[in-house]
This record gives structure tokens, C-alpha cells and sequence, in this order.
């Protein structure tokens, strides 16, 4: 009877911590504000706008006419008229192509030789120049259109002399390549959406962070850890109830995410970019699957590195430079052509990475990856908050004098 | 009743509390008294087991803390020094927090609540938050949040720092209540006169020792002082760090 009582009052303290700290960051308006609105939605709104800049970018490229400088242009009519039909308009020619290209004025420029006429009609090879500059890499397809342009405009030219002279044309092209792009819509769309599983861990952290600080440092700056360990209440109950909480905060946080991001899915023109993105019920349910254990690390994380701050700004210093580490997997998955292994599921963060990207790819992930995923993860959460409720048991941290 | 023996604790090279020992019984008011820095609040700290003693024993109520720290939390009410309410909660909120914590169940916490609301004159102030809370309001909101339980034993440190006279008297009623319903009232304090006038028993440490454990009356027999300023001094052997 006794036993039952006391096991009662043990998960009771735990739920009493719980509760109270859900509450009283409830009623914190700045807690409230980043941890439901600006931190979840922060990723949702920018990811719109990147994928509409970049689709409404692409599809002014193709649609638009292409304004091109052209030198020399009375020597090569025909040339012209074949680059008019490929939609580019030829400009009133510029007196120094390269400084043109140089001070940004044009995109390229193309210059013809006046000895075109003559060379064309004795059937010599002409030369047209063509001035860009290849580190401006928003004009690499204008340069690459015009590029295109003129070469079909030479081996069509080419194909008809042959012709003439009673030749196949495939007698000049002795190999041609066939090109069989493996890209699905949904790879087309992994590279755009390589950061995706950042704004997921970003949602996370800033979710938890303000609880994490208060929790340990802001408690010990107000001085209220040690009239709360005068309760008879063991040290990892307590500590077990304010994990809970930060817990709670960033799953709701993340949740809110990923409910932004199936709504804004919806009206990503993604087709548009012929990329397909499927960002629903299925593909939410995944990530949180996959998140579950990195909220648990990222809680003991934050909370452990928060104990060691004598203050809440002090905290917050450190806890916003822990919030970098997350980036790393991203920004080495979208930067280095690295194939994954196996064993990179088990590494927290980076298999979380893989896994949404494969989501994304349409692949799916396998079961046996999904495991090591969160067996890995949850090993690195367990030593975590070992690590953590060590330090909550120092003499230390409870006295703030 | 609590027993403190032959406690050491040592902060690197700094004996802060170096043989305290002392027992403060129950139904008497027993006094903490010392200049800043003496090891007071080192002591009481080891008491409440928020430090564990380098060497030496604390019982309360004969349980030992070492062996069962839970068990002797529950036995004690404890004011700490620092008093650290959570600011975004009622005073009522607070209270029921650590009530929560040590398990009461709601028809004693109610019956609990009222009493001391009512001893402690705080039912004006019970649901506001206590963010912006004057520093009386504030220690007697701390003071209700630590015996709500209903402990034996009542630790306070320096309990009246920074509190007007009104409020001084307030709580030296509130103490005098809790020594005549037969608790053991430990508290510490640099105040002289606030000792003479509340303790039964008055236990002075200076640079980690216990120099005096006497009736007040007995200390100014033993002194030759018929002050008790002039006894204080002359026991702990220099006059810093104590107020009149």
C-alpha cells in the first residue's frame, strides 16, 4: 500500500515539474511568440520565397526574349533571322563588348567579323565572337541559349553544304550523344531542397531553446534551484520533468513546421521547375518519426550546455553557437557528392538528413535505415542526459551565490 | 530536533565550516548567529543536504541526512537564502508547486494553505504573480511555499534580511507561533538583537567553529558582559561584520 503511494508521488513530482514549467512558459509572451510563431514559420516562409525567386527567375530566362549587342550585325542577316526565331532580340551594337559584359550592361554580346559575307560564300569556317564573363552565374543561361542557338544554326548550315554536294550529313557527325537523364521530378527537386532538413532541426531547437535556458539558467538566476532542491524530491525527477517540458515545447514546435510546410507544399509551383514535391501527411509522419530521439538529444544538449552559463544571456550565447552544429550535415550533404553509407544512418543529425532527403527523392526510406537511425540517435540522447544529470547533481549548480 | 555533529566542509583551500556541531530542540527557538562569512549558511546548506558534509553528521528528528536525504527534505520546512520565487506564477501557484512536489494530497494542502495565509497575513497578495513583489511579500510567500508540508523542523536563513520593521515584527509573531505549536525553529542571523529577542538558545560560530552554545542569559554571565552587543564581540574577538 505504501509502495503504490510512493510510486504515485514519484511519477506526480515529475508530472507536478512538468506542468508547473509548461505553464509558467506558457504565460512568457517572447517564449510563446518564438517557440509557436516565428520559430516554426520562420522556415515555411522563407522556403516559398527562395522556390518562387528561383521559379519565377527560371521562367522569365525561357520565356523572355534575350536582348544581345551584336556587331557586325548587317554582315550576317541569316545568322540573325535564326537567332530572332530562338527569341533573341539583337541590340544596337556597343562600342567595347568587353567592358559591356564587364560593367553588367549586357548579359553577352556577340560580335561578327566583316569578312563574314565573303568567308561564308567561299565556304570558309566564319568566326562569331561571343564576350560573357562565366562568373556571373545568373547569366550562364543566356549565355548558354545563345551558345545553342548559333551551333544549331551552323550544323543545320553544315548539314544543307553536305546535302548539296550529294553527302549525308551524318558523314560530319560520326558520334552523336543520346542523353537518358536519370532525375526524376522528385531528385530534381532534392537539390533545391537540400536545406529542408535544417529548417526541421532549426524549428527544434528554437522551440526548446528559451525553455532549456530557463530551465537551468534562468532558474539559477533567479535563484529558485535551491529552495526547489530542498524538496524531497530526487535531483533526476526533477530534472526528468523540465526535459519533458523542453521536450514538449519542440515537438509542438516542430509539428507547427511541418504542418506549415504541407500547407505551403500545396502552393509551391514546383511542377513548374519539373520537380514534384510532396510534402503531406505521409512525408510529416516520417519526419517526425525520424526527429523523435533528436528532440530528446537536443533537449539534454541544450539544457546541459545552458547549466554551465552563470546567466541567461550567457546562456544564450552558448546555446545559439550549439545551433550551428546542425548545419553541418546539411551543408555538407547539398555541397559534397557523398554517397551514403550505411553506417551513417546511426549519426545523429546526419542520418535524420539522409533520411528526409530520400522522403523527398521519392525513394523512401528502408526499414533496417529507419531502425539505425533512431537506435543511433537514441544511444546519443541516453549518454546525453546521463551527462546532464550528472551535472544537475553537482553541489555547484544549485547555488547561485 | 536537530542534531549537527562535528561538520567540516572545505571549499578548495577554504575551511568554511570547520567542527560545527550543535542541537537545536524541539519547541525551541534556536539561533544561527555569526558575522558574514562565518559559515552559516554552509552549515544550514549541509542541513537541508543541498552540500554534503567533507566529515561529521546531521540528524533530524534521528534520521541520518547522509543515509536519507529524501526522508529528512520531508522533515524540514526550509527557507534558503535564496529565496527564488518563480516570478511568472501566483503566490498561491507557488505555494501549491511545492506542495505538489511533496505529495500532499489537496484536502491537507487546502486546510494547510488557509492556516498559514491567515498566520502569515498574505491573503491580499495570494493571486497576484509575484513578479513585482516588495521584498516582505516576497519572504512570506517563500515562507509559506517552504511549510506547506508541515515540518517538524523550520530552517531559516537570515530570514528578516531586508524587511521593514512591520514586517520584522510580522514575522517574529509568525516564529513565536511556530515554537509554541512545538516545532524546532532553527534560524541564522548577523542581527543581535533580533537574536536576543527571539532565541531560546543562541549557538555563535565565527571563521567556521561553533565559539559559544548558551542561553542568551548565560552568554552574558559567561561573558561578564551585561550587553549582549558587548558579549558578542567580545566572544567572537572583533566586531566586523556584525549589525546592531
Amino acid at each position: 500500500m505504501n509502495a503504490v503511494a510512493s510510486k504515485a508521488r514519484r511519477a506526480g513530482a515529475m508530472l507536478t515539474v512538468f506542468l508547473k514549467e509548461v505553464r509558467e512558459n506558457l504565460r512568457d509572451r517572447r517564449t510563446v511568440l518564438s517557440a509557436f510563431i516565428t520559430g516554426p514559420l520562420l522556415g515555411p516562409v522563407l522556403f516559398v520565397m527562395l522556390i518562387n525567386m528561383q521559379v519565377s527567375m527560371q521562367l522569365d530566362k525561357i520565356d523572355k526574349p534575350l536582348h544581345v549587342p551584336v556587331i557586325g550585325a548587317q554582315y550576317a542577316p541569316h545568322l540573325l533571322d535564326a537567332l530572332r526565331e530562338g527569341g533573341i532580340v539583337s541590340d544596337a551594337a556597343v562600342a567595347d563588348p568587353g567592358q559591356a559584359v564587364r560593367k553588367q550592361d549586357a548579359d553577352v554580346v556577340l560580335r561578327i567579323a566583316a569578312d563574314y559575307g565573303a568567308a561564308w560564300r567561299k565556304g570558309e569556317p566564319v568566326q562569331v565572337e561571343m564576350f560573357y564573363d562565366s562568373s556571373r552565374q545568373d547569366t550562364s543561361s543566356a549565355v548558354e541559349r545563345v551558345q545553342k542557338l548559333v551551333e544549331a544554326y551552323a550544323r543545320q548550315q553544315g548539314a544543307m553544304r553536305l546535302v548539296a554536294r550529294g553527302m549525308s550529313p551524318g558523314t560530319a557527325w560520326p558520334v552523336l550523344v543520346a542523353k537518358r537523364d536519370q532525375a526524376t521530378p522528385q531528385s530534381r527537386a532534392v537539390l533545391l531542397f537540400a536545406m529542408l532538413p535544417y529548417f526541421f532541426v532549426i524549428a527544434l531547437f528554437i522551440g526548446g531553446m528559451p525553455l532549456a535556458i530557463d530551465l537551468t539558467a534562468g532558474e539559477r538566476e533567479r535563484q529558485s534551484l535551491e529552495p526547489l532542491f530542498a524538496n524531497p524530491v530526487a535531483r533526476w525527477k526533477i530534472l526528468a520533468g523540465k526535459l519533458a517540458a523542453i521536450c514538449a515545447f519542440s515537438c509542438a514546435s516542430l509539428a507547427i513546421t511541418l504542418f506549415a510546410f504541407a500547407v505551403v507544399g500545396q502552393f509551391i509551383p514546383a511542377e513548374k521547375l519539373g520537380m514534384e514535391l510532396d510534402l503531406g501527411w505521409h512525408f510529416a509522419g516520417t519526419v517526425l518519426l525520424l526527429m523523435l530521439p533528436l528532440v530528446l538529444l537536443l533537449a539534454s544538449l541544450q539544457s546541459l550546455v545552458a547549466a554551465f552559463a552563470k546567466s541567461y544571456r550567457e546562456a544564450q550565447t552558448y546555446v545559439s553557437l550549439l545551433m550551428m552544429v546542425p548545419a553541418i550535415p546539411s551543408a555538407l550533404l547539398a555541397f559534397l557528392p557523398i554517397k551514403a553509407q550505411s553506417w551513417m544512418y546511426a549519426v545523429p543529425l546526419l542520418g535524420q538528413n539522409l533520411g528526409i532527403m530520400q522522403q523527398l527523392r521519392g525513394d523512401g526510406i528502408a526499414a533496417d535505415q529507419l531502425m539505425l537511425c533512431l537506435a543511433g540517435t537514441l544511444a546519443a540522447a541516453l549518454v546525453a542526459m546521463g551527462v546532464t544529470a550528472q551535472i544537475y547533481r553537482s553541489e555547484r549548480l544549485a547555488i547561485s551565490g | 530536533m536537530i542534531e549537527v555533529r562535528n561538520l567540516h566542509k572545505a571549499f578548495g583551500t577554504v575551511k568554511a565550516v570547520d567542527g560545527v556541531g550543535f542541537t537545536a530542540r524541539d519547541g525551541e527557538i534556536t539561533g544561527l548567529l555569526g558575522p558574514n562569512g562565518a559559515g552559516k549558511t554552509t552549515t544550514l546548506r549541509m542541513l537541508y543536504t543541498l552540500m554534503q558534509p567533507d566529515d561529521g553528521q546531521v540528524l533530524v528528528d534521528g534520521i541520518d541526512a547522509a543515509a536519507d536525504p529524501l526522508a529528512v527534505r520531508r522533515a524540514l520546512g526550509v527557507l534558503p537564502d535564496a529565496r527564488g520565487l518563480y516570478k511568472r506564477l501566483t503566490a498561491r501557484e507557488n505555494i501549491e508547486y511545492f506542495a505538489r512536489l511533496h505529495g500532499i494530497d489537496e484536502a491537507t494542502l487546502r486546510k494547510r494553505h488557509d492556516a498559514l495565509v491567515d498566520a502569515l497575513e498574505m491573503r491580499d497578495i495570494l493571486d497576484r504573480r509575484t513578479e513585482g513583489f516588495s521584498q516582505g511579500q516576497r519572504v512570506k510567500t517563500a515562507i509559506a511555499r517552504a511549510l506547506i508540508h508541515d515540518p517538524r523542523n523550520v530552517i531559516l536563513d537570515e530570514p528578516t534580511n531586508g524587511l521593514d520593521v512591520m514586517a520584522t515584527r510580522g514575522l517574529r509573531r509568525f516564529m513565536q507561533q511556530l515554537k509554541a505549536e512545538g516545532r524546532c525553529v532553527l534560524f541564522s542571523s548577523h542581527i543581535m538583537q533580533e537574536v536576543a529577542a527571539l532565541c531560546d538558545r543562541i549557538v555563535v560560530i565565527a571563521h567556521g567553529r561553533v565559539v559559544a552554545d548558551e542561553t542568551p542569559d548565560a552568554l552574558r554571565a559567561q561573558t561578564g558582559e551585561t550587553n549582549l552587543e558587548d558579549a558578542f564581540v567580545k566572544i567572537i574577538g572583533t566586531d566586523e561584520g556584525l549589525a546592531a
